[in-house]
């Protein structure tokens, strides 16, 4: 019978002829783009020091929130919700944790940030769980309640923090010869990919992502996945409006104003699907890094900002329309 | 004989005041397969929903297993083994079949991670006492449909089902396909497994079921086994009313001399379809059968201009055509009744009328703005002239029936004034009183001069109404048979299979 089954059906001369005919290349397209980017500025840029281990972990440390916050966005698309209030809540963030330290010291200022996000992100998932408002307005709104909030309570003034060791660990310094900004990064990514991939909740945000109404029929609470998704996102922005804080020692408004698009394009850049029940958390950190690579390499090649602006755009929706599946 | 299965009483359920059933008895018992049958909106699926836990009922109680249960969601019914394969399917297609058997009960490992190593050998498991091959592994929108059905069987048999529920599971399969799932029904039978089998084709109901129950707008007319009813039994209860002879062959004539409409030579496309000829003359209904994956759907697509042809020339009317998209066909007056109606063929939230008029906009328009009269009055006679029962033509068209919403299409696009009509399966998952009017509607449109292109793997049906069957294997035409040269469908059937 299993004999017969096989034989019998056209798949099994198609799944041969799909062998032959294709390594699926699309799959693998941020890597590949990842690759050539990278052996094309190692080769053009060598003399402006591309290559130098310092130039390297630079790259790293300046893409690491948007690396950071990219993990937590894998989740939110994965299961076909999108986030644009990211940047506007890592930029209340900053500006919370920064006032907190001022009158109250580190670990008040760290508990508040972090509950900052956490609430961002649970009114967000508690808009689009419990009534169904499509998450691109929710948040849409959000980002400017954020923002407008991040304004009203410094007076748009800079809030600088002056504690030392929060600096250091939120930023500023170093493990050995690793930038801590770096460890940030591997840990989000390491716990991202393993919750993932690995735990019957990234299995959920997937199936919810796939295909909602089978997620329900399989005892899936879509619901509690979708708020879940967007609380995370929010908490982890304000992870890396601390982390802005403390890498520019200030809290700021306008501190994350923009990343939204950055965080977006590196994940689906990555190769996690727009439409939900596909995503990559390793996929996304390379997107990330992409995106910091051909900034650097674009400084180093003395372009203006306004023409790198016009590069990055161009590089990244020839990118993503690559690797779009048919 | 020991307690039933499943036990419903007085059952009964209402939609927005409409009542859909109204006091069901309705028994099941443990090793027995069971058909479900009528007309589309007679409540089988109703009915099944809520004994699978998706719909609530309104009044009656029943039991599984012997003991009263209330279900609240469909995972209350699997927990008391009801196990339901949907019709519009509950899977996850960016998931692998291993994981969409074991969503939500996946196998741990070290740490309370997911194992899916061990979550794939037991689907490999359940798949050989199934006795069916299935690569666990794969991911399920890499899989043609028979495997999504297959999967979902196996996700009822881990949660140990005891009543499994199918809603027209062969609607997508080819005939050995179909033979397959009919092996694996039998077997699971044996293991006292009690089986609903809702369909609207009589033959397998005939072929595979123990016995059969017919509902007519929402109470049961008849429950009997199959053994001591006829199929013409059957139909004049689905009916209520005997039904014309709808499927019985009607000679219509098709001059030799009449004029060729549509000609095609050594067409390719896509990676399947190779070195394809057909002629189709005014007048003239055309067969095409196959078995899944044949290319009988990219036949259709290639002419419609959705799949890019490679090679190969098509002239209509004599004149020879580049089709690169769908309106190129369009506008030599083809048309495409697309396969998949939900999908392909209707906006659903949109109303009867919307619908309706979307291909007839440009016609309707004046310096751009839609002449809404004239565009009501088109619909309206279309839903007289094709008997559509609706409340409306406001009326958001997922509100209607199966058969109605498939009219819906079909007058969506003889709208067009098409002169040549591409059907792609214009009767799957429609009830047998519909499927004898859109029968009648293929004649009538022929008998206007017109020609058609019709694609079905129910063969009554293409010998209802097709002059000439093609039949095709992989992606080429493997024979060509004249209506007079089938006695049987047995026949064709054969040659459908390449066996003869």
């Amino acid at each position: 019978m299993a004999e017969r089954v096989a034989a019998s059906l056209p798949l099994a001369r198609a799944r041969l002829v799909g062998a032959v005919r294709g390594f699926d290349w699309r799959q693998y397209i941020v890597y590949i783009a990842f690759a050539l980017v990278f052996i094309y500025f190692s080769v053009t840029l060598h003399g402006s020091g591309f290559l130098t281990s310092t130039n390297l972990l630079n790259i790293l440390r300046a893409t690491a929130t948007i690396s950071i916050m990219a993990v937590a966005m894998t989740f939110v698309i994965g299961a076909a919700q999108i986030d644009l209030s990211v940047g506007a809540t890592a930029g209340l963030a900053s500006v919370t944790t920064a006032m907190t330290i001022q009158d109250h010291g580190m670990v008040l200022g760290i508990v508040v940030g972090i509950l900052t996000g956490l609430v961002v992100g649970s009114v967000n998932g508690a808009l689009v769980a419990a009534f169904a408002i499509p998450s691109f307005l929710v948040t849409l709104g959000m980002l400017g309640v954020a923002h407008g909030t991040a304004m009203w309570v410094t007076n748009t003034e800079p809030q600088p923090i002056l504690n030392e060791t929060y600096n250091n660990a939120f930023g500023s310094g170093d493990l050995g010869p690793v930038p801590s900004l770096v460890v940030w990064t591997l840990v989000a990514v390491v716990i991202g990919h393993v919750v993932l991939r690995k735990t019957s909740y990234g299995r959920r945000v997937l199936a919810t992502g796939g295909n909602a109404m089978a997620a329900r029929f399989s005892g899936v609470n879509t619901r509690l996945v979708t708020f879940l998704v967007l609380a995370a996102m929010g908490m982890t922005a304000g992870i890396a409006g601390m982390l802005y804080a403390g890498r520019l020692q200030s809290g700021r408004f306008q501190w994350g104003e923009g990343d939204e698009l950055s965080v977006i394009a590196a994940v689906i850049l990555g190769g996690t699907s727009l439409f939900g029940g596909r995503a990559t958390v390793i996929g996304s950190l390379l997107g990330s890094v992409m995106i910091g690579l051909i900034n650097n390499g674009l400084i180093l090649a003395g372009l203006e900002s306004s023409q790198q602006e016009i590069v990055r755009g161009a590089i990244i929706v020839v990118a993503v329309a690559l690797a779009r599946r048919k | 004989m020991g307690a039933a299965a499943v036990s419903m009483r007085g059952i009964s359920k209402s939609f927005s005041g409409v009542r859909v059933l109204d006091g069901v008895d309705f028994e099941l018992r443990p090793g027995e397969i069971h058909a479900l049958v009528g007309g589309n909106g007679a409540g089988k699926s109703t009915l099944m929903k809520i004994l699978a836990g998706v719909y609530t009922l309104d009044a009656g109680t029943f039991e599984v297993g012997g003991h009263e249960v209330r279900f609240h969601s469909p995972h209350d019914a699997r927990d008391t083994g009801v196990g339901m394969v949907f019709q519009e399917f509950s899977l996850v297609p960016t998931l692998t079949v291993a994981q969409n058997v074991f969503l939500t009960r996946e196998a741990r490992g070290f740490a309370g991670l997911l194992d899916d190593r061990e979550s794939e050998r037991r689907t490999r498991e359940l798949f050989r006492t199934m006795e069916v091959d299935v690569d666990p592994r794969r991911s399920l929108d890499e899989l043609p449909t028979v495997y999504w059905q297959l999967t979902e069987i196996a996700k009822a048999l881990s949660q140990d089902a005891r009543v499994l529920i199918m809603d027209e599971p062969t609607a997508a399969l080819a005939k050995t396909e179909t033979a397959q799932l009919f092996e694996l029904m039998r077997r699971l039978k044996e293991q006292g497994i009690a089986i609903v089998y809702i369909s609207h084709r009589m033959e397998e109901v005939f072929e595979v079921c123990d016995r059969i129950t017919v509902l007519r707008d929402g109470r049961i007319v008849l429950t009997d086994d199959a053994s001591k009813l006829t199929m013409q039994q059957v139909i004049d209860q689905i009916v209520g009313r005997k039904l014309e002879q709808a499927m019985e062959w009607k000679e219509r004539h098709v001059a030799d001399g009449a004029e060729l409409l549509l000609e095609i030579r050594g067409l390719e496309s896509g990676s399947r379809l190779r070195g394809i000829d057909l002629e189709l003359r005014r007048g003239e209904i055309l067969g095409l059968a196959g078995l899944m994956g044949s290319g009988r759907s990219e036949l259709a697509r290639a002419i419609f201009g959705i799949d890019a042809i490679h090679a190969g020339e098509i002239r209509v009317r004599g004149r020879q055509l580049k089709i690169r998209g769908p309106q190129d066909a369009i506008d030599a007056g083809i048309a495409l009744i697309p396969e998949d109606r939900r999908a392909q063929g209707l906006i659903l939230d949109h109303s009867v009328r919307d619908n309706f008029l979307l291909p007839l906009l440009g016609r309707l328009s004046r310096g751009g703005f839609v002449d809404d009269g004239k565009g009501d009055r088109l619909a309206q006679s279309f839903v007289e002239r094709l008997t559509i029962r609706l409340r409306s033509i406001d009326q958001p068209i997922r509100l209607l029936s199966g058969g109605n919403q498939q009219k819906v299409v079909i007058a969506k696009w003889i709208g067009t004034e098409p002169q040549i009509l591409l059907m792609d399966e214009p009767t799957a998952g429609v009830d047998i009183g519909t499927k004898g009017e859109i029968v009648d509607m293929i004649r009538a449109f022929a008998e206007a001069g017109n020609g058609v292109i019709i694609i079905s793997s129910e063969l009554p049906e293409l010998l209802a109404v097709a002059d000439r069957v093609l039949i095709l294997r992989e992606g080429r035409i493997e024979r060509e048979l004249g209506r007079r040269e089938i006695q049987t469908e047995e026949q064709l059937h054969h040659a459908v299979q390449g066996v003869s």
